[in-house]
């Protein structure tokens, strides 16, 4: 059968939390890849694994603590942006690896976990996706995408130049924690499929793929949300089919996805330039080099 | 770009006195540098102030402090007659920075750039017929309304500050304040902006501009404030033209040149 992958209840668990991710990952990456702060995901996702272990140790649901633990360390950078003009880089440091460090020794401490338990977290695991990761992944995606896509504008605006809106009169700060505790949700959503160490990629390498052909914010936007939910999609049943690594699948398929449409953009442009009658003309004077010399201006 | 019928600027209205701007013994710091060493600024309504200086005189923080961008540590600013602090209709200001682009880490197009500037009177409401139209007419201003499906990237220097004024525009501003609008601007786009910002001063709009040279925008200025090392050396009629060199706030900086400029201006 055609979609015998259907079947087992792991795969649909799997499947469900695939396209959510596929939806989330690049709807908020956008926003970090259009303030330049691409790698904001990953460093999230170090500090999350502290929550992780924290779930483990205390037996409550890993997801939740993850979340509670990456919202906080997403705050605490942009409270670093904010304030640690000099040092911040360094803070920065002192908080992914602190976050990661944690999170191997808090999983060790603890009856239930262990190194292969921490191992899915990491690079995620499809038959590992439980009913009440479902939900939760569920609630958490549904509020990054409601923020994602209902404030647009306004992060948008932000992301763009961030003196300007707060010469709009915008809530900048606001905005900008919401975009921090927007991506740390959003790699609680992932990590089970992609794994932390992961997640970072899904939001931003669909952006970076769409940008290669696109003019538009708009069109960036829904054409990264198309490649994420494909990528994440095939990756998931190309790892049930052929028992590989979910998580990096999905990622070596979404540069796959970035590699093609680069090749594709070149000619594109070329085609574009044609239709629209904008040649450049090329510069076809020749310029003696003998003279090079005598036109050397100093000022 | 379709001609408005505009009215020489002595008929244009121009009922009180009011500060749009008022700018009061400001002092501010950056580091332990003192930047603003007690400046005096009024704009006001209709008026055309251009402020001059040499880099470092100051120009760019004076600017950045009548919006808020940079904190006071003496001095007080009032805006429209409210206090800054209290300040709140950011929709009657139009603001240009100092940019050299308009682009962002992700592809936008002319209309999506401008249409940000709208959210200064729609806030976090959806924005309605009028403010959709109010950003088709701010890019056709700057003369730009064939491309405003173009992403910003694929556009020229001047182009880019085109866009940035077109977002200045759409919220519809009674007074504009740009930083150097004139940086790395083609001649072309030189002659667009000006006669763009004429436009604007007939309906009545108050602007306040830093400069590093008078230039094309000569004729349209009612007022110079020349700063040098934070203090105001010159609050009047611009000066006289004498080539552009000798323009106050004219340093010969070249990229090559000695670290130390050479001041060569009237009033340096």
């Amino acid at each position: 059968m055609l979609f015998e992958f259907l079947n087992p209840p792991f795969m649909q668990r799997a499947l469900i939390a695939a396209v959510l991710v596929g939806i989330t990952a690049p709807a908020i990456g956008i926003y970090l890849v259009q303030r330049r702060q691409a790698l904001m995901g990953d460093g999230i996702g170090h500090i999350a694994m502290t929550g992780v272990g924290l779930g483990f140790l205390l037996s409550t649901s890993p997801v939740w603590m993850a979340t509670a633990v990456a919202v906080a360390g997403a705050v605490t950078m942009e409270l670093i942006r904010w304030y640690g003009h000099t040092r911040g880089d360094l803070a920065l440091a002192m908080l992914f690896y602190g976050g990661m460090a944690g999170g191997v020794m808090l999983i060790n401490l603890s009856d239930t976990g262990s190194n292969a338990n921490l191992t899915s977290y990491l690079f995620g695991s499809l038959s590992t996706v439980s009913d009440s990761d479902v939900i939760a992944i569920s609630v958490l995606a549904a509020f990054v995408v409601l923020v994602t896509v209902g404030l647009r504008r306004q992060l948008f605006a932000v992301s763009q130049d961030e003196e300007f809106a707060r010469v709009c009169g915008l809530p900048v700060r606001v905005l900008n924690l919401l975009v921090a505790v927007t991506a740390a949700v959003t790699v609680t959503v992932a990590m089970r499929v992609v794994g932390l160490l992961l997640v970072s990629a899904l939001m931003v390498v669909p952006v970076a793929a769409a940008q290669q052909i696109t003019k538009s914010f708009k069109v960036t936007f829904v054409l990264s949300v198309v490649i994420g939910t494909a990528v994440t999609l095939t990756g998931t049943v190309t790892s049930y089919y052929q028992d590989v690594p979910p998580g990096a699948t999905i990622v070596l398929l979404a540069i796959a996805v970035f590699v093609a449409l680069t090749a594709l953009a070149a000619p594109l442009a070329r085609g574009r330039a044609r239709a629209s009658g904008t040649k450049e003309a090329e510069c076809t004077l020749e310029v003696p080099p003998a003279r090079r010399g005598a036109d050397d201006v100093h000022v | 770009m379709p001609e408005r019928e505009s009215t020489p600027r002595e008929a244009a209205p121009r009922p009180a006195q009011e500060a749009v701007i008022a700018l009061r013994g400001a002092t501010a710091t950056l580091g332990a540098r003192p930047v603003l060493r007690g400046v005096d600024l009024t704009v006001r309504r209709g008026e055309v102030v251009a402020l001059l200086g040499a880099n470092g005189s100051g120009k760019s923080t004076a600017v950045r402090s009548v919006i808020g961008q940079v904190p006071l540590t003496g001095g007080s600013v009032e805006l429209f007659g409210t206090e800054l602090r209290r300040f709140r209709r950011w929709g009657r200001i139009g603001y240009v920075p100092q940019r050299t682009t308009a682009a962002g880490g992700v592809p936008a197009t002319i209309r999506e750039v401008v249409a940000s500037g709208r959210l200064s009177r729609t806030g976090l409401r959806w924005p309605g017929k009028a403010d959709r139209a109010a950003v088709e007419r701010a890019i056709e201003l700057v003369g730009l309304a064939d491309r405003a499906k173009d992403s910003v990237s694929a556009l020229s220097g001047g182009q880019h500050q085109r866009v940035l004024i077109a977002r200045a525009l759409a919220s519809e501003p009674e007074l504009l304040i740009m930083d150097e609008p004139m940086a790395g601007v083609d001649l072309a786009s030189q002659e667009i902006l000006a006669s763009t910002l004429r436009e604007q001063v007939a309906l009545g709009t108050s602007v306040l501009l830093v400069l590093h040279e008078l230039g094309p925008l000569e004729p349209l200025i009612d007022r110079a404030v020349v700063l040098r090392d934070g203090c105001v050396t010159h609050d009047g009629p611009p000066p006289e033209a004498l080539g552009q060199h000798a323009l106050p706030g004219h340093d010969h900086v070249h990229p090559h040149a000695a670290a130390e400029p050479v001041r060569t201006g009237l009033l340096t």
